[in-house]
């Protein structure tokens, strides 16, 4: 009995030991594309101090040795982009001895990872951003890359690269442009009688008159246009910014007759609720859950594919005939970590792959979904982009496209966001809410600016 | 003979000495990977919050600049955590009571099953090894989701002709409140109601029948006069961990409702119901604003702590009972 005790104690002991050593190992980067993302939540206090299992690098910057580039990207809904990107890493590393690029496909909630992830120092070498916001230039987040720049700048669209500049300093590589705006289907406005709207106030009867019950008149996400794309959109086309130098310039009362139609809209019960997918995701407009859907350039392939010349596409309509109407340009930057510890390996990637490489771009660009390439040269002589609703994007989006500036941040997000939820889902006065974002928001600015 | 014994004393010592430090050292094998667990993923992680919370922390984790308390009085005047607070305590005096009848109600129908009441303690407590995430996405796109084919709605046509409803959008009338209830339910129940089963169980036969020979018969007099008034110290530990998990509340809310706005694509549906752990997690990881959301984590915990000592005072906890 003695015996057999100790054997019992021994093994234990051992397997739990192994166990331990397992569990702190390696976790190698393999995703899977999830059709759901399912989100994962520590408690505040636990993620503090929790640390990162961060792929073993090799580190060391000594040439001869081998460096391991970690590029993350979000995941794109796209069929077909996880692979590409996989190759275009693949094709660097062959070309260049003694460097592999690792991708990392990042389901779900990708700011929340990458965040977490730039906080230790094992956080990727090469990410994605849609800004270079200050509050990360200011962290040390990202590192310039104005040399990656010379002689080509002039090339890049304007507003792409003043998402990345942060007090002339360029933090970021412009990788697609994502206009945003109203998609619809043009026989449905025709059978109707109407116009596509040029106002909030014809956008509230063309959504009314086109709601037969079956369909609905316009889907702008399960949340109401709640989500932050379409407000900084509406905004502009309230004849307004959200900041105006340090100052919050999205408190007038453009801005608050723009929230009580948004909220007059969202109350009429013509718009789509309860879609088995998102608005950047066009299966409403597409499967006739609803005439009308906000979504982006992206998703035009498939709209076209199933709509042929029945897509139409207009920008968000203006407030009333005193403003004009708006394009949302976003898109994705490609970013360099300022800890990283193989910087100039990265640069030069990223120069190869965003820069340099035009074919590399355009494939990005126009093979899996429709972005603008940021560069113009590459823009003007991409084949698909020359005629059809994605020509008639171009155009509205070098007329009535706007985008925010770099002072921008996550913290002022949520505030903006926050107001006018409550406004559209929980019948909030806009006026208050607007001067408790404007509170919320300036209070933000100015820690930010005297950091 | 003296010598003899004082060897075998020797000998028997040094065995005893012997076995004291393999028992120590069995001891700090099982339980070290536990303490250093703990230490590495709960105590130094307090203590890193407390002591970032005093100072200004965007977008980094490093305690350098000290701003004292200022952290703690912008979230008392921040009107949306001050929201979150108010909906947190609303929550709770509705979910606390509610869960705390379903789970005695169950746990007396179960205690007086004659025979399967295995099965049927299995059956109820099987929810609670479930998570709560994997719970709240099945609720949202299985069985609360908009579509004509989702369960809830498929009831809905098949017993009251009714249209499919978009359960967690509609605002008017609030109809997200019952997807998260009811998974808070599901999942909950089942561990208060072995709480209370383990108490019912204590409570001796012969007040029963001394109760039967008085005449009154097993049903609510029994109930009011035996039962419950037992239960006390039960009822007492159940409504602190009630509490202590409704103010906790995030998975269900977050995971149903979406991750919310900032940057984030996902959409803003989170105002609905915000508690104020989900508030705090968009303050640190969104807004990156970290020393803001550890003093926002160490107010709740107060609030907790505070109203737990309060209960325990004015329940009696710890008291005997006859």
């Amino acid at each position: 009995m003695k015996m057999s005790k100790q054997f019992l104690f021994t093994l234990m002991t051992t397997i739990l030991l192994i166990a331990m050593l397992a569990a702190c190992g390696e976790q190698s980067a393999q995703p899977t594309p999830q059709a759901e993302p399912v989100q994962e939540e520590p408690a505040p206090e636990e993620a503090v101090g929790a640390e990162e299992a961060a792929p073993a690098e090799e580190e060391s910057s000594e040439a001869g040795e081998e460096i391991i580039i970690q590029h993350w990207y979000h995941q794109y809904g796209e069929d077909g982009t996880f692979e590409a990107a996989q190759r275009y890493a693949a094709e660097y590393s062959e070309q260049t001895p003694g460097v592999t690029v690792e991708v990392n496909w990042v389901p779900g909630d990708y700011f929340a990872a990458l965040n977490a992830a730039l906080l230790t120092e094992g956080g990727p070498d090469v990410f994605e951003l849609q800004t270079a916001d200050i509050a990360r230039v200011k962290a040390g987040q990202l590192e310039p890359l104005d040399s990656l720049f010379e002689g080509v700048q002039d090339d890049f669209n304007a507003t792409a690269l003043s998402r990345v500049t942060v007090d002339g300093k360029i933090y970021g590589v412009p990788m697609i442009i994502d206009p945003q705006l109203v998609f619809y289907r043009k026989s449905a406005l025709e059978e109707a009688g109407i116009e596509p709207p040029q106002t909030m106030d014809e956008l509230i009867a063309a959504a009314a008159a086109l709601d037969t019950g079956r369909v609905k008149g316009l889907y702008l996400g399960n949340d109401l246009g709640s989500a932050s794309y379409l407000l900084y959109m509406s905004t502009f086309a309230a004849g307004t910014t959200m900041l105006d130098g340090n100052t919050v310039a999205f408190n007038t009362d453009q801005n608050i007759k723009m929230w009580q139609k948004k909220q007059e809209l969202a109350q009429s019960g013509n718009l789509l609720v309860g879609a088995p997918t998102e608005w950047w995701d066009p299966s409403a407009l597409v499967d006739g859950l609803a005439h009308m859907q906000y979504i982006g350039l992206w998703a035009t392939p498939g709209m076209l594919a199933a709509m042929g010349d029945d897509l139409g596409v207009m920008p968000w309509p203006a407030v009333d005939d005193s403003a004009q109407p708006a394009v949302f340009i976003g898109g994705w930057n490609q970013s360099i970590n300022a800890n990283s510890p193989h910087k100039q390996a990265a640069m030069d990637y990223v120069k190869w792959l965003w820069i340099e490489n035009t074919d590399i771009q355009q494939d990005w660009n126009l093979s899996y979904g429709f972005h603008v390439p940021p560069r113009k040269s590459a823009a003007t002589s991409a084949d698909p982009l020359k005629s059809g609703p994605a020509a008639e994007v171009l155009q509205l989006m070098d007329e009535y496209g706007a985008t925010p500036s770099v002072l921008w941040t996550g913290a002022m997000d949520s505030a903006y966001i926050d107001a006018h939820s409550e406004v559209l889902l929980n019948g909030a006065d806009p006026t208050e809410m607007l001067n408790q974002a404007q509170t919320a928001v300036q209070a933000e600015l100015d820690s930010l600016l005297n950091q | 003979m003296a010598v003899q014994n004082s060897t075998y004393d020797t000998a028997n010592l040094a065995q005893k000495k012997n076995r004291a430090r393999r028992d120590a050292l069995s001891f700090w094998i099982f339980v070290g990977p536990l303490v250093i667990g703990l230490m590495l993923f709960v105590y130094i992680p307090i203590v890193w919050g407390f002591i970032l919370s005093f100072f200004e922390a965007r977008n980094t984790v490093s305690p350098t600049q000290y701003v004292g308390l200022t952290n703690y009085i912008e979230l008392f005047k921040d009107p949306r955590f001050f929201d979150s607070l108010v909906m947190i305590i609303a929550y709770s005096i509705f979910i606390v009571p509610v869960t705390f009848a379903l789970s005695l109600g169950l746990a007396l129908l179960v205690n007086s099953v004659s025979r399967g009441q295995g099965f049927f303690r299995t059956t109820f407590f099987i929810p609670v090894a479930c998570s709560y995430v994997i719970a709240s996405v099945v609720w949202k796109m299985s069985l609360f989701n908009g579509l004509p084919s989702g369960f809830a709605n498929n009831i809905l046509w098949w017993v009251f002709g009714a249209n499919p409803v978009a359960w967690i959008n509609t605002t008017d009338p609030p109809l997200y409140w019952i997807v998260l209830v009811t998974v808070r339910l599901w999942l909950q129940t089942g561990f208060y109601m072995i709480i209370f089963l383990a108490g019912l169980q204590e409570i001796p036969h012969s007040l029963y029948e001394a109760a039967a020979v008085d005449g009154a018969e097993r049903g609510w007099k029994t109930f009011r006069y035996i039962t419950f008034p037992l239960l006390r110290n039960t009822s007492i530990s159940v409504l602190l961990l009630l509490f202590i998990e409704a103010v906790q509340a995030f998975d269900e809310f977050r995971n149903i409702l979406g991750g919310g706005g900032g940057t984030s694509i996902a959409g803003g549906t989170q105002i609905l119901a915000r508690p104020p752990l989900v508030y705090l997690y968009n303050v640190a990881f969104q807004d990156q604003n970290y020393g803001r959301g550890a003093a926002g984590a160490f107010i709740i915990a107060a609030l907790i702590v505070l109203v737990t000592v309060l209960q325990g005072r004015i329940l009696g906890f710890g008291k005997r009972e006859y």
